[in-house]
């Protein structure tokens, strides 16, 4: 099968991407300018005008955007296409209120499929791939996403969206998909369904996952790769930016490529805004250089990455962002100390017994912050003697404390009594909340 | 020889023990022996049945944590020191006793007492050698 999707552009010299690159910022500037009263404000504020962008290097010039100035410009602000060019509006529930939305133009739309299209390469999909889309359909944009790149590399679609996860097996196993694309924790909840059913790996037919919308770590990925009996891919991407398909790994799984030609990566110092070199650790933030129903610039995601720009061996030339291991908004502090729940799930799904159902429960008692880590009680976790499961919690425990240097409350509780979307798991619940 | 034993994790919250006993009543399985370990978040629930497999699965479908264990069901003179005696024989022979509970009494005369032990097999022989009754799967199923 070919390799890529398209050559051309991913594979493209990295000084003829970079003229690429400014050509199109200068495009997308002189667009916000003349169109989002928003962004012509900011960029006056900062006195600049479109003509002071000329490389790819003016970037650090320009504004930054968070997701407050989606909100505040509620739904149509930011939008820089009038609405008649308008063909799709996809939007993302933020857990704070209002909804983030985003405006696609038909070139918008062909453009995600397009990057849509070379991460289902990326992942061996193609015309022969039969596509199981377990990712919600709707506002969100997992499962439209996904579904519009199989079917641009001519890949027959399963539109499963997703829930009812027994039927998700049942199809899994008569409809025989190749490869599956949905959260990587939707992904071991089929997975466990699976095992629940009855249904062994030689009923069905997968060879990869492509897994996204949520961070997820390497244990995790192991423990899908071994119970489904398949390649995992991770995607990267956000609403805001176009949806699942701003990055994505390669077969050499070592950082996802970022379609740069459409979304210029940058990593930055999220205290004092400063960018920092490639392989620097830092806040993702990126610039859609060729949208045009709501193209953003220097959009903050929040979330923590670095850049890796050396050469890749599958021959593309676009840089790796490393795997988001968390969000700084997803972060919690305890006791000062930073936590990120990924960091948790790490732990117990080293220690090989526990299935990654968990929550951290984050309260106040006497003005001390106190953590109980509430884990799902597994098969192989499970002990007919009260000894044996007391001697689990304690090693849980013990690893909390080595690994993040804080004291926890481990207590395990019955299979499935864990609140669990079908989509994104929740894994914190911060109770000091109402008590400030 | 081993008497089939299920274990339930079981949170401590309303309503679980009765909303597990209502199961295995509409699956028509029958509670011989029951015990419950508890801590201040879980119980453990032990329990023989009349149908061990079928009672696995129907909780397990319910959502249920369960396992099931290997135990002896061991024939013991009801009167003073009848338990002990047994007991010296397990210390004498170096077998740990995980847990026990008693069973049933029969009239008086035998009670029965649930073992967990390890070693299990060499426990079996111990017992056989100082002539002590164990009873079978069986045999409970009839009771």
């Amino acid at each position: 099968m070919n390799q890529y999707w398209n050559k051309t552009y991913e594979c493209m010299d990295r000084t003829a991407l970079r003229e690429l690159q400014g050509e199109r910022l200068r495009a997308t500037v002189k667009r916000v300018y003349e169109n989002v009263p928003f962004y012509r404000e900011k960029m006056q504020q900062k006195g600049i005008a479109p003509m002071d962008i000329r490389t790819i290097d003016d970037i650090v010039k320009l504004p930054f955007t968070v997701k407050d100035d989606l909100r505040d410009n509620y739904p149509y602000g930011l939008f820089a296409s009038p609405m008649q060019d308008i063909t799709r509006l996809q939007a993302s529930s933020g857990t704070t209120g209002r909804l983030t939305v985003v405006g696609y133009t038909q070139r918008d739309i062909d453009t995600w499929a397009e990057v849509m299209a070379r991460s289902m390469y990326c992942a061996g999909v193609d015309r022969s791939s039969i596509v199981q889309v377990s990712y919600g359909y709707g506002l969100f944009t997992g499962g439209l996403g996904a579904h519009y790149g199989a079917e641009r590399v001519g890949a027959t679609v399963v539109p499963t969206s997703s829930g009812n996860t027994e039927r998700q097996v049942r199809l899994l196993r008569d409809f025989g998909a190749t490869a599956l694309c949905c959260t990587p924790s939707y992904a071991l909840h089929i997975a466990d369904t699976m095992e629940d059913m009855g249904v062994t790996l030689d009923q069905i037919k997968l060879k990869s996952g492509i897994f996204g919308a949520e961070p997820w770590t390497d244990a995790m990925r192991k423990e899908i790769e071994h119970k489904l009996g398949i390649e995992c891919f991770d995607i990267y991407g956000l609403s805001e930016i176009t949806g699942p398909g701003v990055a994505v790994e390669c077969n050499n799984h070592n950082g996802l490529h970022v379609f740069e030609d459409h979304f210029f990566p940058e990593i930055i110092d999220p205290d004092t805004l400063e960018p920092v070199p490639d392989g620097q650790p830092g806040e993702l933030v990126f610039t859609t250089i060729t949208k045009e129903g709501m193209p953003l610039l220097r959009y903050r995601t929040r979330d923590l990455s670095m850049l890796d720009a050396s050469p890749c061996p599958c021959g593309r030339t676009h840089r790796r962002m490393k795997k988001v291991l968390g969000r700084s908004d997803d972060m919690i502090v305890i006791r000062g100390v930073n936590v990120f729940p990924t960091q948790v799930e790490t732990i117990l799904i080293e220690m090989g017994e526990v299935e990654p159902h968990y929550l951290l429960v984050v309260d106040r008692e006497n003005n001390a912050d106190t953590l109980e880590v509430q884990v799902e009680m597994s098969q192989q976790l499970f002990s007919d003697e009260v000894r044996r499961i007391e001697e689990t919690e304690r090693r849980i425990r013990a690893r909390i404390l080595t690994m993040l240097g804080i004291s926890a409350k481990v207590r395990l509780v019955e299979p499935h009594s864990l609140p669990r979307s079908e989509g994104k798991a929740k894994r914190v619940q911060d109770n000091r909340k109402n008590k400030m | 020889m081993f008497i089939n034993q299920i274990s339930v994790f079981m949170e401590n919250k309303k309503g679980r023990l009765s909303s597990l006993t209502r199961i295995l009543a509409e699956n028509k399985i029958d509670l011989v022996a029951l015990s419950i370990a508890d801590t201040a978040d879980y119980g453990i629930m032990r329990a023989i049945v009349n149908r061990t497999e079928e009672a696995e699965r129907v909780l397990r479908q319910a959502g249920f944590m369960v396992s099931t264990t290997k135990v002896l069901g061991v024939v013991v003179p009801d009167s003073p020191g009848g338990l002990a005696d047994v007991l010296d024989i397990f210390t004498q022979g170096d077998i740990s006793v995980e847990y026990l509970y008693s069973f049933v009494r029969n009239q008086g005369r035998n009670a029965l007492i649930m073992f967990k032990v390890s070693p299990c097999d060499k426990a079996v022989e111990l017992l056989r050698s100082h002539g002590i009754e164990l009873v079978t799967q069986q045999q409970v199923n009839s009771l």
